[in-house]
């Protein structure tokens, strides 16, 4: 390791869930971290590492097993006035707190006219590629995307997840914040040791190009980035746009980027049927038929139960299959 | 014997089905001004129900769900929570939500199919919770937030004897004797989830006898008998604001008692039991059995009991003209209160329902 990425503030995208809670905990003592092994043990993942020395039980509070009270005490405690950030350990494991997140934490604000709300932080690291047993790999964006009164956030950078994090935190609203475990430890990024927010709801250009629009998120952010590299050695160049915030979405950053190409490819791990890519291609279509030169590409796992991982590569989008893809858009 | 602490099995009882006093049985700290209010509540929860029934019948109301039978538990509990308390309601619960101060017409409103009716909140009680057990846990977790704040509150939580069946009841339950939060879990028994009887739900001897699994203390009360409702209730809530040494916040309450009338107005109660068993328990109904003892006490007579009804008439008939008379609300209402700042994509569809009623009018649009 060198000296640079041993320096203070360059963090992998765990350690900025870390410092994003920490730096938040400090800053509001309402916000409180509740979970399974999220207090002594630091998180399974040691994403609330330190936190319970740092802020006590009282803080950050290992909960018993069972999902649907912790989504549901968090919301009694968030129309109460507090921020509760509860962590669901694996997001295979939060259909248990489904009811809680559908019925309840998205429609408070709405069932009561806006007398009460419901500000809080579901965390939960989804997404397969790290060898896991079944319900540890999945990708379900999508059912709470689907939802009104949720906002969804999945970052791909550490800088960004510290950044976002403070945003759902300071958010009024319930944010559903999932955090691409494929990637927490794949590498460093200089993240300033101060709070700062990044707004939600604005994607980020990782890449600039006027050949194709490729839309992603997540840890397919990475993959897409390498196919990108690899054809701009062919003269094909994309605009590689993360979307950041998947609900509500940045229609202006996709239909800015699509006007220019006309070309677009989206990028997801999630199953094809249903899935993001179906909106994003629909918005598109709406709001920019007239500037559609191919058939809009979806790059996307398949529609089947995620496999064990002996067969998991194959689901998953790689560079390959995604360069494919968006070849497909730009030779059309 | 303490209220609290006696086996689940045996049940808190004031009055008999006479409305005497029970041999051995203490009768409330209540002063008479409070115990005429009790059965007025009681009167007007009543009435209120059976208007309420009839409006649904008549096609000026929605589906609704009828208390008949239940103003002993509903009242007698209500009564017990002190100012700062607050009270976390199923569906069911308008006669506790008046006693709470929730106006009658708000209740019609919510019913009559406008949110606005839920537009509460100076009145620490929390909306109301259609799907079964939910907000056992929402209780927990308001009680367990009051907590961390320092505060000095209970939280008075309803579900029904079906409720006790879900994942829920269990968790959130679970939770509030492992933080020792300050909620008392008022379990309404009426003896129906729909068409579901009591037994179908538990092998279990008694619902009380749950509270041992997680801690706590669990008591069955005569939950058509306000008197011991508001006696045990008031207890619990006293322990949940104030806990003497080793005794855990948190009580469950069994209120066993009847609903007379159907699970909601569009359900046929006809179908899934007998008439002699709803007269059994109509024996026991709470109204009588506190007129009795009133009117033994020297506290109510014939006149007063007039007065009562006349005026109980009058203030539904009130509640019925006003509830009547809200405007409904403006379409584009259902795009405001999803999120704080209504985002780009409602923005969109609220402009497209606006443009959409002035193409074809309302009338063209609806039919």
């Amino acid at each position: 390791m060198s000296t640079q990425e041993q320096a203070t503030g360059n963090l992998t995208l765990v350690q900025a869930v870390r410092d994003g809670l920490y730096g938040e905990m400090e800053r509001d003592e309402d916000v409180i971290v509740l979970g399974e092994d999220v207090g002594r043990n630091g998180g399974v993942f040691r994403a609330t590492q330190g936190l319970y020395d740092e802020f006590g039980e009282d803080r950050v509070i290992d909960t018993p097993l069972a999902e649907s009270g912790i989504v549901g005490t968090s919301v009694g405690m968030a129309a109460y006035g507090l921020r509760p950030v509860p962590e669901i350990q694996f997001m295979g494991f939060i259909y248990p707190a489904f009811d809680q997140i559908i019925s309840h934490a998205a429609r408070l604000r709405t069932r009561s006219r806006g007398r009460f709300s419901c500000p809080l932080v579901v965390r939960a690291p989804y997404g397969g590629g790290i060898r896991a047993p079944e319900h540890h790999s999945e990708s379900k964006e999508a059912f709470f995307v689907h939802e009104p009164g949720l906002k969804v956030v999945i970052p791909s950078t550490p800088r960004d997840t510290k950044g976002l994090l403070a945003s759902a935190i300071r958010d009024p609203d319930p944010v559903i914040f999932l955090e691409p475990k494929l990637i927490y430890r794949a590498f460093r990024e200089e993240v300033p040791d101060e709070t700062y927010t990044v707004p939600l709801g604005e994607a980020a250009t990782r890449r600039e190009g006027e050949d194709v629009s490729v839309f992603t998120w997540g840890a397919m952010t990475r993959p897409t980035l390498e196919a990108a590299e690899s054809l701009a050695e062919e003269g094909i160049e994309c605009d590689v746009v993360d979307l950041r915030t998947l609900s509500p979405l940045d229609e202006d950053a996709i239909i800015e980027s699509f006007k220019r190409t006309g070309r677009a490819c989206v990028v997801h791990e999630a199953p094809k049927t249903g899935g993001l890519a179906g909106e994003i291609t629909a918005t598109i279509q709406e709001e920019a038929l007239l500037y559609q030169e191919a058939p809009i590409e979806r790059v996307t796992g398949f529609d089947t139960p995620f496999p064990l991982y002996a067969l998991e590569d194959y689901y998953l989008p790689e560079a390959a299959r995604i360069e494919d893809g968006i070849r497909r858009a730009y030779e059309f | 014997m303490s209220t609290l602490q006696r086996d689940p099995g045996e049940q808190v009882r004031v009055l008999d089905e006479d409305g005497r006093v029970v041999d051995g049985a203490t009768v409330p700290d209540l002063d008479d001004e409070e115990l005429v209010g009790m059965y007025r509540n009681m009167r007007l929860a009543r009435h209120f129900d059976q208007r309420a029934v009839s409006l649904q019948r008549q096609g000026r109301m929605g589906t609704y769900p009828p208390l008949s039978g239940q103003e002993g538990a509903q009242v007698g509990s209500a009564t017990a929570l002190a100012e700062e308390d607050w009270l976390v309601p199923s569906y069911r619960e308008h006669g506790a939500s008046y006693v709470r101060g929730v106006p009658l017409a708000q209740t019609l409103r919510y019913w009559m199919g406008d949110e606005r009716g839920n537009e509460l909140r100076e009145l620490n009680v929390f909306p109301v919770a259609v799907p079964i057990a939910t907000q056992v846990l929402h209780a927990t977790g308001l009680a367990w937030a009051s907590k961390l704040k320092g505060e000095e509150r209970a939280f008075l939580c309803y579900f029904g004897d079906g409720a006790t069946s879900e994942g829920d009841f269990h968790e959130g339950l679970n939770f509030a004797g492992v933080f020792d939060v300050p909620s008392v879990f008022f379990c309404n028994n009426n003896q129906w989830a729909i068409s579901v009887p009591r037994e179908r739900q538990t092998a279990a001897a008694t619902l009380a006898q749950k509270a041992v699994a997680y801690g706590f203390e669990g008591v069955q009360v005569d939950g058509m008998d306000p008197l011991a409702v508001y006696r045990v209730t008031r207890e619990a809530l006293r322990k949940a604001r104030d806990p003497g040494e080793g005794e855990l916040r948190p009580t469950l309450i069994e209120a066993v008692q009847y609903r007379f009338g159907a699970h909601t107005t569009a359900d046929d109660p006809s179908v899934y039991r007998e008439d002699e068993e709803v007269e059994r328990w109509k024996r026991k109904d709470p109204i009588p059995r506190l007129e009795s003892y009133l009117y033994e006490q020297g506290l109510l007579d014939d006149e007063r009991i007039d007065a009562i009804v006349t005026s109980v008439e009058e203030e539904v008939a009130d509640a019925i003209e006003t509830a009547e008379q809200f405007e409904r609300p403006e379409p584009g209402a259902v795009f405001e209160h999803v999120y704080a700042e209504m985002p780009r994509r409602l923005r969109e569809q609220a402009r497209e329902l606006e443009q959409l009623r002035e193409r074809h009018g309302d009338e063209e649009l609806l039919e």
